[in-house]
């Protein structure tokens, strides 16, 4: 008997559905592993807490402080408190709800502490297969490694501190396939940014998309991350890459993966997750890497995303005219004229160690240009001391930039990190949503290279300007 | 949470496409703890002036606003972010519903698992609905339909047990924790 040919996606489904669905009922999915942080638990501990319920597997819940928390140094290790009273609040609730619920917790000062995606790969408990859920959309990057890996909303927190279980239909799949390889000078961040300028920002609503072909086989995990963790901003809850070699090759050394005959029978259950040949996506899309360039938004989506090269596009929609006007921009302006008072790297889009490698390649031995600030972040503790042991801290440091302890920081500018109204802001993040980073701001989305090479010129630019 | 079945209100109208969580609540209002009192935040950067005080041309400020619990949104509203913020903000204002032509689907959920009716409209309803704002619409969960003030019936979709929910006002943990044996099934199958 031949099985009909799955996709990677739904090899996963299948393997946890604890009761399938049905015409008058979703299934209940179970939930391998659940990550948590300050900002979207504590409402669904309250619910728990309220109806006398306990958390059912402390073993797979991990919670971590991350969007609220200070970056300044002194702050987090100084005793110089929290600035924001609501936050200093929110950050102690989470202490008190992990000890009274017995969920493992890096708290501010924990070495182990970052944000919430950056750390789960780094631990080595984002694996292959898993599926794995957090109250925060990006909680797609973790499909970089093939787990089926989405956001959830507080009240499903609440489902999965209770049950370990969520009550979901089941979405249909989108093959995101890129042929040829990225040129030169052309990053993971560029090839999203185009993906999602050509899907839109709600192409993905609904699917679970697959990012396949050359291009993605020949990314570093952390550049799959990159892709993944974007999946959101093209609507797509979830996105999800093959597992192969680079990828056990990543997880190997890390602190909580498999070990010995574990580790071998895991690969090898790993390795059967990839889409087989002939299944069928319920939509296709083909995207040609080697026709790309470095590219940046200059609207108020992620979807309004144009070479650096070019100029800003016109249309005649008034919403478009609106997003130009906040932006402070006008159809037919060259993007690499447009000032930059601006720059952050970081987040969980591109604060890990090769991001800051590729920052710091291209800003090393140049200053910032006059008049712009640039704040680098890490995506956690490890990253920070791993650029520090390699001297990135100096680099930027050099050059002008600020250097800080871990966090979301000035992605949603949360923790007081914030751009001030009307300046441009070229950031690694991944949302260029108004007010995202501060009141009136004006975000930039583009790539480490891109952002470091803005930030020595004082306006937006090519990064292969650097090369 | 308590059961929705009829929504009979005046709508306002928001006819920005792309709607994105981090407008519908920014992010510096969600350290807060409880799920209480998001509604004088509700759409905050576009709703108060640089000094708070209310921007008199902005929808939700005009004085026919005032009681009105149906918003009627641009195309894929509640985009981005996963705050469930966001759905608490909109009842916590006073809306019982939201209509558009697309949701994000985490967003849709939120607002399913709070009792807040996405209605998802044809383009046409919907077109006129954003031209034709302050009018009085009857929104019916069992029949799912929107009927216009002429009696037109416009039929929406809505999932068989989202709607089951939302009429019988049954918890959906309740109903996950009813499922104990089989999830314990489960999990010892898969130690």
């Amino acid at each position: 008997m031949t099985t009909k040919p799955k996709t990677m996606f739904e090899k996963v489904w299948e393997n946890h559905v604890v009761v399938p669905e049905t015409a008058d009922t979703p299934a209940v999915l179970f939930i391998d592993l659940h990550l948590t942080h300050e900002v979207t638990t504590p409402q669904a501990y309250t619910e728990l807490r309220s109806r006398g319920l306990k958390l059912r597997r402390p073993d797979l819940t991990l919670a971590t402080m991350d969007h609220s928390t200070p970056t300044r140094t002194e702050q987090v290790f100084g005793g110089v408190p929290i600035a924001v009273d609501s936050a200093a609040k929110q950050v102690r609730q989470l202490e008190i709800n992990a000890q009274e619920f017995g969920v493992e917790l890096f708290n501010l000062q924990d070495s182990r502490r970052g944000i919430v995606h950056i750390i789960g790969p780094e631990l080595g408990i984002t694996q292959p297969g898993k599926t794995i859920v957090c109250g925060d959309s990006h909680t797609s990057t973790h499909g970089a490694f093939g787990a089926l890996a989405f956001g959830i909303g507080t009240t499903e927190v609440g489902h999965v501190l209770a049950t370990q279980c969520l009550l979901q239909r089941k979405p249909k799949t989108f093959a995101i396939n890129v042929v040829n390889k990225l040129p030169a000078g052309v990053t993971a961040k560029d090839l999203i940014l185009a993906i999602i300028g050509r899907i839109g920002v709600s192409g993905g609503t609904g699917y679970v998309l697959e990012y396949r072909g050359p291009a993605i086989e020949a990314m570093s995990m952390d550049e799959r991350m990159t892709i993944c963790n974007m999946s959101i901003e093209a609507g797509a809850r979830a996105g999800m890459i093959a597992p192969d070699a680079t990828t056990f090759e990543y997880l190997k050394n890390t602190p909580r993966a498999p070990t010995g005959a574990e580790w071998d029978a895991a690969v090898a259950r790993w390795s059967k997750l990839p889409t087989d040949p002939g299944a069928k996506f319920d939509r296709e899309v083909e995207i040609d890497a080697a026709t790309l360039v470095p590219m940046v938004t200059y609207g108020t989506h992620p979807g309004m995303v144009a070479p650096v090269t070019g100029t800003v596009p016109a249309s005649g929609d008034a919403v478009f005219e609106k997003a130009l006007q906040y932006m402070g921009l006008a159809a037919g302006q060259t993007i690499s004229e447009v000032p930059v008072q601006n720059v952050f790297v970081g987040s969980c889009t591109n604060g890990r160690l090769s991001d800051l490698r590729k920052a710091a390649s291209v800003l090393r031995g140049h200053k910032l240009a006059a008049g712009v600030k640039m704040l680098v972040v890490p995506g956690s503790q490890a990253v920070k001391r791993a650029a520090e042991a390699e001297g990135l801290d100096q680099v930027f440091k050099s050059a002008g930039a600020e250097w800080r302890e871990s966090g979301c920081s000035m992605c949603l500018g949360m923790n007081g990190d914030l751009v001030p109204a009307g300046h441009y802001s070229v950031s690694t993040s991944n949302r260029n949503f108004e007010g995202r980073q501060g009141k009136g701001a004006r975000t930039l989305l583009a790539s480490p290279e891109t952002a470091a090479a803005s930030a020595i010129r004082g306006r937006v630019t090519d990064p292969r300007e650097f090369v | 949470m308590p059961a929705v079945t009829q929504i009979r209100s005046r709508t306002v109208a928001l006819p920005a496409t792309n709607i994105d969580t981090d407008q519908i609540i920014p992010a510096r209002f969600l350290t807060a703890t409880s799920k209480a009192g998001f509604g004088k935040h509700l759409f905050a950067d576009w709703r108060y002036d640089a000094d708070g005080n209310p921007k008199a041309d902005f929808a939700l400020n005009k004085p026919d606003a005032k009681g009105a619990a149906i918003l009627v949104a641009g195309r894929n509203i509640g985009c981005g972010s996963s705050r469930e913020h966001a759905p608490w903000a909109l009842q916590d204002f006073g809306f019982a519903a939201v209509v558009s032509t697309e949701f994000a689907d985490i967003f849709r959920t939120n607002c399913l698992k709070n009792g807040l009716l996405p209605v998802l409209l044809d383009e046409k309803t919907h077109a006129w609905l954003l031209a034709n704002p302050n009018i009085e619409v009857t929104i019916d969960v069992a029949s799912t339909t929107l009927t216009l003030p002429d009696c037109t019936q416009v039929k929406f979709p809505l999932e068989g047990f989202a709607k089951y929910c939302l009429l019988n006002g049954v918890d959906e943990l309740g109903f996950l924790l009813s499922k104990n044996e089989a999830i314990a099934a489960y999990e010892s199958a898969h130690r």
